[in-house]
């Protein structure tokens, strides 16, 4: 693999990995709070896809023709609604099972993602579906003649940029407002933060649509960047995310970022290395071994069962 | 949340309440429904978006009016009682009953349906293998088409590679699948339940991603061919190969093909058949009663000296093994396989069977396999919305009756008729 390629696989990489950084987001922090895997949160992104589409669709319709204006606009509708989704979700297949047994949560999650995914596929059509790419310009690096050079396009460059400053945005919330505390005061201990008056069930539908938000910014960019999305491209990337979350610790935020880091990169290098057909058994595989050997993940703390 | 018995103003809260629901239905079903992409543009649908808020709305303020009715009297549930009581005195004349039922079922249906009844009892297997790990032992498997794709390819491959007949094939695959099972079981089983959910699912998804890519070995996508099994020796074909003879020729009848169904559809009902008796057995010996303890209670389990990995391996390895051997029967029925029979939807639909019969009942999941099969090749139109349908079946059934529509029974004490 010659210089040019692998800082190309990198830069991908780097790419991909903040993507799924952005999803991991959503599955770390319900895990971290209720203790269960969202396995709709994949088909949460999907939906986003689906939205971001239709809404760049009827601004051009619209008339609007700035791209800055464009991009924010359509990001704004699609965290809206998409939020919207994350909330519903949680209220409709997760809050009455609170005090079920641990299976029950699970089998819910999954009945939901089946419910968005077929929801979607009967609403939308099952083909592939497109938008027309409007952010087309690129940077290019190293160049060193024709095919010597390591390009960077300026929808990649959103990519990283906006997924810093989402993952900013939700450091901040954390760490510095009354929210954000309530949030890691339930996620410690449900029942001492009740009793000095956190309301658990808002915190939790919070968590959920700021998962769903983050989603949405991921879902967004990736449709601007790649521009064709089915119903099913939740399952895959949500899997990839969550092993992301895994790999990183799950229920840590910074993890989560870093474990999307690590996998996207990895994920690209083995693409560029060994082939580009085995690149989604890789992914799993890793999640297997992850699992297997280091199970609380690059930041996480191990997990102590108290009776 | 609602008071009972308020009169104009609980009707007037039931109102509001759906009002609001409906609003944000519409809010998420607007952009999905409302409009379609076709090309860069949109085709706007406006009333469907409407139509199904103004459901929503409608369910809401029946769901309210609903739960705010008195509880039902106790008479239902006595009811209920009785007839689970009369049940199990009649339980095993109900069995023979159904049993004679199943046996002289092919002669009256036509070979179509024939066929659906074999690809019915194929879900039994695989639903049955499939409550052994979620109903019985509690451990969620999302990648149990994987085991079902070992025992298919099991039997397809080893008939290209090294000539083995469908009897070879059905311990071979079957030994397999459960070889499988144990190498993953083995270090993800000491886990946290809630991974071996995610493991499983992403074992799933690389059986079925290698199968698909390793061309040179496993043909890809083009898939493999499965002959169909012969009985001693006899083939079913309508001509015999060298030094074969065919069922016909042999008991001197007229051609027909339905022999073959016919005798793959017993040699299906006596695996089930014995399926059936061997989980019935292993529910009452200690492993079956450590499975159901381990489910309820991993800790408690422990201090009593019960090793938690090698029961669930148990668990695991006789699921594997039976969704192994549901792959042979697959792979011999339809004559040919290939990796679209093994997505993550066929290991949703193997789950929806045991959730809506309810987890570790044999009865109810049998019930829902045979329902859950043959009601989509009855409702043509209703194919299309199937994967819809087993989604809200699974919210749902988690809500409103964890236990399934049956529920599961155990075994308990009565006073006799003497004391």
């Amino acid at each position: 693999m010659s210089f040019h390629i692998f800082v190309q696989q990198v830069v991908n990489g780097l790419v991909l990995g903040s993507v799924y950084g952005l999803i991991a987001v959503g599955y770390t922090m319900v895990y971290g709070i209720i203790g269960m895997i969202n396995f709709a949160h994949g088909d949460v992104y999907m939906i986003a896809a689906y939205l971001t589409a239709i809404f760049l669709a009827a601004l051009t319709l619209l008339g609007v023709q700035s791209p800055p204006v464009i991009i924010l606009l359509v990001l704004l509708l699609t965290i809206a609604v998409t939020a919207l989704y994350g909330w519903s979700v949680e209220r409709i297949a997760y809050r009455p099972l609170r005090h079920s047994t641990r299976l029950a949560p699970l089998i819910s999650a999954i009945g939901m993602s089946l419910i968005l995914q077929n929801y979607v596929r009967l609403s939308q059509g099952g083909r592939t579906q497109g938008t027309p790419t409007f952010l087309d310009g690129s940077v290019r690096l190293f160049e060193q003649g024709p095919d010597q050079f390591v390009q960077i396009t300026h929808a990649q460059i959103l990519i990283v940029v906006m997924a810093v400053l989402g993952m900013g945005v939700l450091w901040y919330l954390m760490q510095a407002t009354a929210m954000g505390r309530a949030c890691r005061a339930v996620q410690q201990d449900r029942i001492m933060a009740s009793l000095l008056g956190v309301d658990g069930d808002r915190v939790i539908s919070l968590v959920f649509v700021l998962g769903a938000s983050m989603a949405a910014v991921a879902g967004t960019l990736v449709t601007f960047n790649y521009g064709s999305f089915d119903f099913f491209i939740g399952f895959v990337t949500g899997i990839k995310a969550f092993t992301a979350a895994v790999l990183g610790g799950i229920g840590s935020l910074p993890g989560a970022m870093l474990g999307g880091l690590v996998l996207g990169l990895s994920e690209s290098i083995f693409s560029g290395l060994v082939n580009t057909d085995y690149k989604d058994v890789f992914a799993f595989s890793l999640l297997v071994l992850v699992l297997i050997f280091r199970p609380s993940g690059l930041l996480g703390r191990p997990e102590v069962e108290k009776v | 949340m609602n008071g009972s018995g308020e009169g104009a103003h609980g009707v007037g809260r039931w109102l509001r309440e759906a009002a609001i629901t409906g609003g944000i239905a519409f809010l998420l079903f607007a952009p999905i429904t409302g409009v379609t992409l076709s090309g860069y543009t949109l085709e706007g649908h406006w009333q469907r978006p409407l139509w199904l808020a103004v459901w929503v709305a409608v369910g809401r303020f029946l769901w309210s009016w609903f739960r705010a009715r008195p509880r039902p009297s106790p008479a239902l549930s006595r009811l209920s009682g009785a007839f689970s009581l009369w049940l199990d005195d009649h339980r095993t004349h109900l069995i023979l009953i159904l049993l004679l039922g199943a046996m002289i079922l092919p002669w009256f249906i036509g070979k179509y349906w024939l066929n659906v009844a074999i690809l019915a009892w194929i879900y039994v297997l695989l639903a049955l293998g499939l409550n052994i790990v979620v109903g019985l032992a509690g451990l969620l498997d999302l990648g149990f088409v994987a085991f079902y794709a070992v025992g298919a390819y099991g039997y397809a491959l080893g008939h290209q590679y090294l000539g083995l007949s469908f009897w070879a094939a059905l311990p071979f695959g079957a030994l397999l699948a459960a070889c499988f099972g144990v190498m993953l079981g083995f270090p993800v089983l000491r886990m946290h339940g809630d991974y071996l959910a995610i493991v499983t699912l992403g074992f799933g998804e690389i059986i079925r991603l290698v199968i698909n890519n390793w061309m040179s070995f496993t043909g890809g996508p083009n898939g493999v061919r499965a002959p169909f099994p012969s009985l001693f020796g006899i083939d079913f074909g309508r001509r015999a190969a060298p030094g074969h003879v065919t069922f016909h020729e042999y008991f001197n009848l007229p051609y027909s093909n339905e022999y073959r169904d016919i005798f793959f559809y017993f040699l299906l009902l006596i695996v089930v058949s014995g399926m059936v008796f061997l989980v019935r057995r292993l529910r009452r010996m200690p492993l079956g009663r450590n499975w159901e303890a381990l489910r309820e209670d991993e800790i408690a389990c422990r201090a009593l000296g019960i090793q938690p990995v090698t029961v669930k391996l148990s668990a695991f390895g006789l699921g594997a093994m039976t969704g192994g051997l549901g792959g042979v029967f697959f792979a011999a029925s339809q004559g040919f396989v290939n990796p679209t029979s093994f997505t993550f939807m066929e290991s949703a639909h193997i789950l929806a069977i045991v959730i809506l019969g309810g987890m570790g009942s044999t009865g109810g999941v049998i019930a829902a396999a045979v329902l859950l099969t043959v009601l989509p090749e009855a409702l043509r139109d209703f194919a299309e919305y199937r994967g819809l349908l087993f989604g809200c079946a699974m919210v749902l059934m988690m809500v409103w009756r964890p236990k399934g529509l049956m529920g599961m029974r155990r075994a308990r004490f009565r006073r006799s008729g003497v004391a």
